[in-house]
């Protein structure tokens, strides 16, 4: 029961305390225009070089911006914790790490769903998409795997916080590298081997690339593996990222770094 | 004399201090590269023949945005946060005078974002940089940096009473980006979005440079952005001395 507790009243406690972005002149422009305006600025590319349907860049584009509250809110809520003179509490506490971190990330993964969700359905109206209704309820359910296993790489960029100062720089560097090997707006056979390579062990190409599939018209079950592993990637994130916290914290108990980043 | 001194001081320590940050310079500088990288590979990958130099120049203006809208909106806020604001609201100088060099040394860190866009270009892409107009592409590099940085100044002044101006000032990287042209061409968007283009002094900045290194006429060019520029820092003297005014009267200067 307890562990219970500290994952979902202490995740959500943290999250509204810690991510200040929840204000409305934060969240409105960061979360709601900003994607609609990533969507046009590449559904203009795609049309200018005469490339993808607009359809591509929608679903493309909306769903890799749920990497901006994933990673973004991780870093926040932990690393957050270290500006508000608060970490060490955190950290001396018995409680139980796995519901402290992990559900720090349950608020994050349910925002980053929703600004995705949000992206397509108006970014799409916008450009004036057409998506079959049979792919709507299995788009959302993509939709929530892609936050999920973003939210695990937002582990992996939390862990780096509590050693590092600067989250906002990286939280931005891993955006724009998802903006290329995401294959959100390139196709990924496009992409060089290499980077193709790294693009097949990301977040999100598994899942854009069946929210498109479907987007097109695929039956759920046609894209059941891509989606399938799009959520294996996310618990390998999720489980290196909750590994790379325990480290970071015994390092910096170790080395009485808590304070210093 | 006094006051070509005041701004350039301003400008030399505020590079300085953004050349200290890592979020202001190396995310400035590499930011930007990666939607550069997107569009390189959209455009090789396109129909159209149209050449990858046109999104190279494109993409590198648009660092000099991205370093000038984020950060120029928060500027005064963040000179709340260091407690130098009231200071320099005091200062026996118009205080116009010292937020312009503040927003043009943000803009003038794009520089090193545009040449790092270009240098990517030709090292990762093949693309080589060929200018039809050498003199005309100096001109319009600087007219670029300081109409955008008077964009920025307006921008500043304008968000001076939100706390969270730096996600008003976020929020605009995108729009500019697609419609000042830098990697779109603006005959490609309704009727209705062009005036707005014209008042925007990217579109220009994007269009001399492009035209001094494509074609080599873009003299008029430069001028519109410089005009822009000009009509820019008029608009923000006139909007920073009814802000100060307000914050004086109302006591909210150091609202934080």
């Amino acid at each position: 029961m307890t562990s219970l507790r500290v994952f979902f009243v202490g995740g959500l406690i943290s999250y509204r305390a810690l991510f200040g972005w929840l204000n409305p002149w934060v969240y409105i422009p960061s979360f709601l225009v900003a994607p609609l305006f990533q969507i046009l600025l590449f559904v203009y590319i795609g049309r200018s070089a005469q490339l993808q349907s607009d359809a591509f860049y929608v679903i493309g584009n909306g769903l890799q911006y749920a990497a901006i509250p994933c990673l973004f809110a991780m870093a926040n809520t932990i690393a957050g914790e270290r500006y508000q003179q608060t970490l060490g509490y955190i950290l001396i506490t018995p409680a139980p790490r796995l519901p402290l971190f992990l559900g720090r990330a349950l608020p994050v993964a349910g925002n980053g769903f929703f600004v995705s969700l949000f992206a397509l359905a108006v970014g799409g109206a916008i450009v004036g998409i057409h998506v079959p209704t049979s792919a709507y309820a299995p788009i959302v359910l993509v939709t929530a795997v892609c936050c999920f296993s973003c939210t695990g790489l937002g582990l992996i960029n939390a862990a780096v916080g509590l050693v590092a100062r600067e989250t906002a720089v990286a939280s931005n560097m891993l955006f724009g590298a998802l903006l290329i090997v995401s294959g959100a707006n390139v196709p990924v056979h496009d992409l060089p081997r290499w980077l193709q390579a790294i693009s097949s062990v990301v977040p999100l190409t598994h899942g854009i690339d069946a929210a498109r599939r479907l987007a097109s018209g695929e039956p759920l079950s046609n894209v059941g593996g891509l989606v399938a592993t799009e959520a294996v990637i996310g618990v390998v994130y999720a489980t290196l990222g909750y590994a790379m916290l325990r480290g970071t914290e015994a390092f910096s108990r170790r080395s009485a770094t808590l304070e210093r980043a | 004399m006094r006051v070509v001194r005041l701004l350039a001081y301003g400008w030399l320590f505020q590079m300085k201090m953004l050349m200290r940050s890592s979020f202001n310079s190396w995310l400035g500088i590499l930011y930007p590269i990666f939607f550069a990288t997107v569009a390189f590979f959209m455009f090789r990958s396109g129909s159209d023949s149209k050449p990858l130099l046109y999104a190279s120049l494109g993409a590198s203006v648009m660092g000099i945005w991205s370093n000038t809208s984020t950060t120029a909106g928060s500027a005064m806020a963040r000179e709340r946060w260091h407690g130098t604001l009231e200071l320099q609201v005091a200062a026996p100088v118009h205080f116009g005078l010292i937020l312009l060099p503040v927003t043009i040394a943000m803009a003038t860190i794009g520089i090193y974002s545009m040449v790092a866009t270009l240098l990517w270009g030709w090292l990762a892409f093949g693309i080589d940089l060929h200018v039809t107009d050498p003199l005309a592409f100096v001109l319009a590099i600087p007219a670029t940096v300081i109409s955008i940085g008077a964009l920025g100044f307006v921008l500043a002044v304008a968000f001076v009473r939100f706390r969270q101006a730096w996600a008003l000032g976020n929020m605009l990287e995108y729009p500019v980006w697609l419609i000042a042209g830098f990697l779109v061409p603006l005959s490609l968007f309704p009727a209705w979005v062009r005036p707005i283009s014209w008042v925007l002094a990217p579109t220009w900045g994007i269009r001399a440079i492009r035209g001094a290194a494509l074609t080599g006429a873009s003299y008029g060019d430069i001028g519109m952005a410089l005009l822009l520029g000009c009509a820019y820092i008029a608009i923000g003297i006139l909007l920073v001395h009814r802000a100060l005014y307000a914050a004086r009267r109302k006591g909210t200067l150091a609202l934080t």
